[in-house]
């Protein structure tokens, strides 16, 4: 009773903190088996999404935005006669959860029958799964006023050095399960955390981000510090015509570009012709030393390492040396392409299939001072920003370069430049790359986090200037 | 409802706020979408939950729940209390409002057949025998057809006395034609790329669109491209359709105007804006014949702009934009106002969803229409580029230089459309864009489109907004540039 009374008190004014807010696996289980005891449906499956986020927003070095959300969700999709469909509810009584099991059952039985819907997933055998740990104490447990301290003193130290801060400090953890008529039971729980900050100094800008489960290896101040510099040393940009150049990406950069690749590796996407990967499977599409996967283990990745019908995700070697060799399968796209499931199927009913999301591209011994020392001229990237694919086939991606473009001259950086937009493809790209850094857990803002390296491109096409 | 929201704003005044407002939230939404034939998506969804703004020592804090108890509602009140008290470690000085008056007011926009009730097996039929028609099309490798349907219910009060109740119907619906042949994708879409149009009305939206009557010459174009010819690159007259000048204002207008981008506010993510503060009512933000609207109220149309309130219960306004050419008002918040002394706020602040803080966000940004007529336009054109439904988009953090391709584009020689263009992009700088507009058609052309898909904001919120365009011409415009070699 003691205990119940604090849980509850601390629900009432609590200091907003995630690990406070989050169900256990056994809440989770018990909600499940609530909504499998109430269908009628032939099959049925629920999947729990609870989730307790929170972040500080600051700029003109004031804290602007301060803000925490709850919140958990139920969707259950039900299969009657060879059709599926979900419906999906946050509100978790007992009338509320058999209203959208009923929804869930009248939506399927009102449409044609889906030829290529399967059986659902029966559970693995014990140890079949591979266990990841992504959920730290230290992360569920920050407070408003943790966060507001930190973002008080970079601010602080903004102020002083003549910058003008900007961006967030974030943390949060959630919890998910997917359960289904046939006893498959997943579970899977993780915290985050999250800084990001523009420094600005007048006529120019630095910015430097970072994200991991555990909040110990995000690094603010060393973050500020290098947004800062990058304001420094970027003042008073400079303009030159915009061309085929020589540029060194730096991995968030190289992220927000290589992103896009993504949903070309899913098997839907090739059946569907609109990969750019069709006709050039086991081809070489990039250069000899690019090699990607999706790996949801990898160490310094984040994620669910179950798919959305409960399968474990593979590892899987996307391209090799170059060569596009295989692609991520859902269960369904995987039986229609005489192929074996890799566990990166989308909740069902879908129309995408599957996607890789968890990308890991392998770097090299280089390094970024390295690239530099070794560019007579070429332009250095921070970031890149408001990326569109132009072309789906030949990949083409326009956006624009942001918050940290420097001119490099003679081995150096010599100063920033005016913003450029680019025009290019990631075919040619990824066949023209001269060095790599070693890969990190790198993060942006145009695609989801990933682990890439810093690298050397030649002949990177820019295209047009901006004013500033 | 309203009975939580109040349990809320008293527990925030009880620990100290100064101010306080709830908003909740119960959305409906439902989505279908079909894919070759098939069915792909068939889902409905259902969120209530309430979040809570604060200032208290002189601080915002905000917090959401999906707890619907009185207990829980006051213990979020307490948490955005809590919260307000650490954002005051990093203040300057204490944040002040726009003056507002209390309102006490039921809105709802006008529809007349309620999705929700149309049974959902007579909807997919409908996309069906629109994904078939273009199949029917040889050459066609992809059809994706999709409808949308979204129901808002807000309950909103504040601790000045405001208790407003809104309730917003939204509809959308589109279908894609996808062809791969040789070394190229070409698609095309109806009524619009993305998704389709989107508007705050009912099933009589989907209905109005024909989808199965456009369906053929969807799929048609979408394999006619593969033998058109290039989109040439350099400087050229440029006309564009009324769907892709409603997205060109989007983000080259409606953007840029946002108060809180120009006060830095969203400087570390969506960027900032060209238009500093010294520039209103002294930049020539386009020509004389340009005249830039924001409107929120139901009689601009049914828009996804349209509201009864703002989420701060500020009553919908129309403020101009853009004055004969001069840019004459910015999008404004309660808070932005006051900094920069406006005695009252644009009303232009929404949220998401419940557990999203209200924001500037446009409502309906649209280009009043002209005096000409498409016909005419082309007619008047001895050589141009006409550019039709958007295939992407991509401006600068300072809303500045942009970059447009679209679906399809024909040549215009001698005032006659000669021959169909692949392939088509164009490029510039926002001010040089806006003041090379020569003619803009006018109302029977003109059409409120629906941006269903506005991100903005950390973490970040998708909005819907409107556009009222009419097809337009444009001057010496760089063409081509996003495919040249």
């Amino acid at each position: 009773m003691k205990a119940r009374s604090k849980s509850r008190r601390s629900r009432l004014a609590g200091p907003a903190v995630a690990s406070e807010h989050l169900p256990s696996q056994e809440e989770l289980r018990r909600i499940a088996a609530r909504v499998l005891a109430l269908s009628e449906a032939d099959e049925t499956e629920v999947t729990i999404e609870a989730e307790s986020d929170a972040l500080t927003r600051f700029a003109n070095n004031v804290i602007h935005q301060h803000v925490a959300e709850q919140d958990l969700v139920i969707s259950i999709r039900a299969v009657v006669d060879g059709r599926t469909a979900r419906a999906t509810t946050n509100k978790n009584d007992q009338e509320s959860l058999r209203r959208a099991t009923q929804a869930a059952f009248d939506l399927a039985r009102h449409q044609p029958k889906h030829p290529d819907l399967l059986p659902m997933a029966r559970p693995l055998a014990r140890g079949a799964a591979t266990p990841v740990r992504r959920y730290f104490e230290g992360t569920a447990s920050a407070t408003p006023a943790d966060r507001a301290r930190v973002v008080a003193q970079l601010c602080d130290a903004a102020r002083r050095g003549g910058h003008t801060a900007a961006g967030i400090f974030s943390t949060g953890a959630s919890a998910m399960a997917l359960a289904n008529s046939r006893a498959l039971f997943a579970f899977h729980r993780q915290t985050r955390a999250e800084f990001s900050i523009t420094a600005m100094d007048g006529d120019s800008s630095g910015w430097a981000k970072a994200t991991s489960p555990d909040l110990g290896r995000v690094e603010p101040e060393a973050l500020a510090r290098r947004a800062m510099e990058k304001a420094a040393l970027s003042r008073q940009p400079r303009e030159i015509p915009p061309a085929r150049m020589t540029v060194i990406l730096e991995p968030a950069a190289v992220l927000d570009l290589v992103g896009f690749l993504f949903y070309d590796f899913a098997g839907t996407a090739v059946l569907d012709h609109r990969s750019c990967f069709n006709e050039r499977m086991g081809k070489q599409a990039f250069g000899t030393n690019i090699q990607l996967w999706d790996d949801v283990y990898h160490p310094l990745q984040t994620g669910v390492p179950f798919d959305g019908e409960g399968l474990p995700r593979q590892r899987v070697h996307l391209v090799e040396s170059g060569v596009p060799k295989r692609l991520v399968y859902s269960r369904a796209t995987a039986k229609k392409m005489k192929e074996k499931p890799t566990g990166h199927g989308l909740p069902l009913p879908n129309e995408w299939g599957e996607a890789p999301m968890n990308l890991v591209l392998e770097g090299g011994d280089s390094s970024l001072e390295a690239m530099i020392a070794s560019t007579d001229r070429g332009v250095l990237l921070t970031r890149v920003w408001y990326v569109r694919e132009v072309d789906p086939y030949e990949k083409v991606l326009t956006g624009m370069t942001r918050d940290g473009t420097f001119l490099v001259e003679g081995g150096r950086v010599a100063g920033g430049l005016r913003n450029f937009r680019f025009n290019e493809s990631m075919l040619e790209m990824l066949s023209k790359v001269e060095a790599l850094a070693p890969a990190v857990r790198a993060s942006g803002e145009e695609s989801f986090d990933m682990v890439v390296p810093a690298m050397k491109v030649r002949d990177f096409h820019f295209t047009e200037l901006t004013k500033f | 409802m309203f009975d939580l929201a109040h349990a809320a704003i008293e527990t925030a005044r009880r620990r100290g706020a100064s101010y306080a407002d709830a908003r909740v939230m119960d959305i409906r939404s439902r989505d279908l979408s079909t894919k070759n034939g098939e069915v792909g998506t068939l889902g409905e969804v259902e969120s209530l939950g309430i979040g809570i703004r604060v200032i208290a020592r002189g601080a915002w804090g905000f917090a959401s729940t999906d707890r619907m108890t009185r207990e829980g509602v006051s213990g979020c009140a307490a948490r955005a209390v809590a919260i307000a008290h650490a954002s005051a470690l990093a203040k300057q000085k204490d944040v002040a409002l726009a003056a507002e008056a209390a309102v006490v007011d039921t809105w709802q926009n006008p529809f007349v057949k309620d999705p929700f009730r149309i049974p959902v097996e007579r909807q997919l039929d409908l996309l069906l025998a629109a994904d078939a028609e273009m199949r029917r099309v040889k050459g066609v490798t992809l059809t994706e057809t999709s409808m949308a349907f979204r129901r808002i219910e807000q309950f909103y009060v504040s601790t000045e006395g405001s208790r407003i109740h809104q309730v917003k119907m939204q509809s959308g619906a589109g279908i894609v034609a996808t062809s791969f042949a040789g070394e190229e994708i070409q698609k095309r879409s109806y009524p619009n790329s993305f998704g389709g149009q989107h508007m705050l009305q009912g099933y009589e939206l989907i209905e109005s669109f024909d989808l199965v009557g456009h369906a053929q010459r969807t799929a048609e174009e979408a394999v006619a491209l593969h033998s058109a010819a290039q989109c040439p690159e350099g400087t050229r007259t440029l006309l564009l359709d009324g769907s892709q000048l409603g997205l060109q204002i989007h983000e080259s207008v409606g953007h840029p105007i946002e108060l809180d981008r120009v006060l830095g506010m969203e400087a570390n993510f969506a960027g900032m804006s060209f238009l500093t503060l010294d520039k209103l009512r002294t930049l020539r933000y386009g020509s004389d014949i340009v005249n830039v609207v924001a409107d929120a109220r139901l009689e601009h149309g049914a828009g996804l702009g349209t509201f009864g309130y703002d989420d701060e219960g500020v009553p919908a306004r129309c403020t101009p934009i853009i004055s004969n050419g001069l840019f004459t008002g910015y999008l404004s918040s309660r808070e932005t106002a006051a900094l920069v002394g406006e005695t009252r706020s644009g009303g232009t602040v929404r949220a998401e969803s419940w557990n999203r803080l209200p924001m500037i966000r446009m409502t309906n940004v649209s280009l009043l229409p002209g005096t000409w007529r498409s016909d005419e336009l082309l007619a008047d054109t001895d050589d141009g580029i006409w550019m039709e439904t958007n295939r992407s988009w991509s401006i600068d953090d300072h809303r500045y230089h942009f970059q447009f391709s679209t679906e399809i584009a024909w040549e215009i020689k001698g005032g006659k459309r000669v021959r169909m263009l692949k392939n088509p992009s164009y490029s510039g700088i926002t001010t040089e864009f806006w003041n090379s507009c020569d003619a803009i058609c006018g109302r029977e052309e003109w059409a409120l489109w629906g941006t269903p898909n506005c991100g903005k904001g950390q973490p970040q919120q998708v909005m819907g907004t409107g556009h009222g365009a009419a097809p337009a011409r444009f001057r010496n415009v760089r063409v081509g540039v996003a495919f040249a070699k």
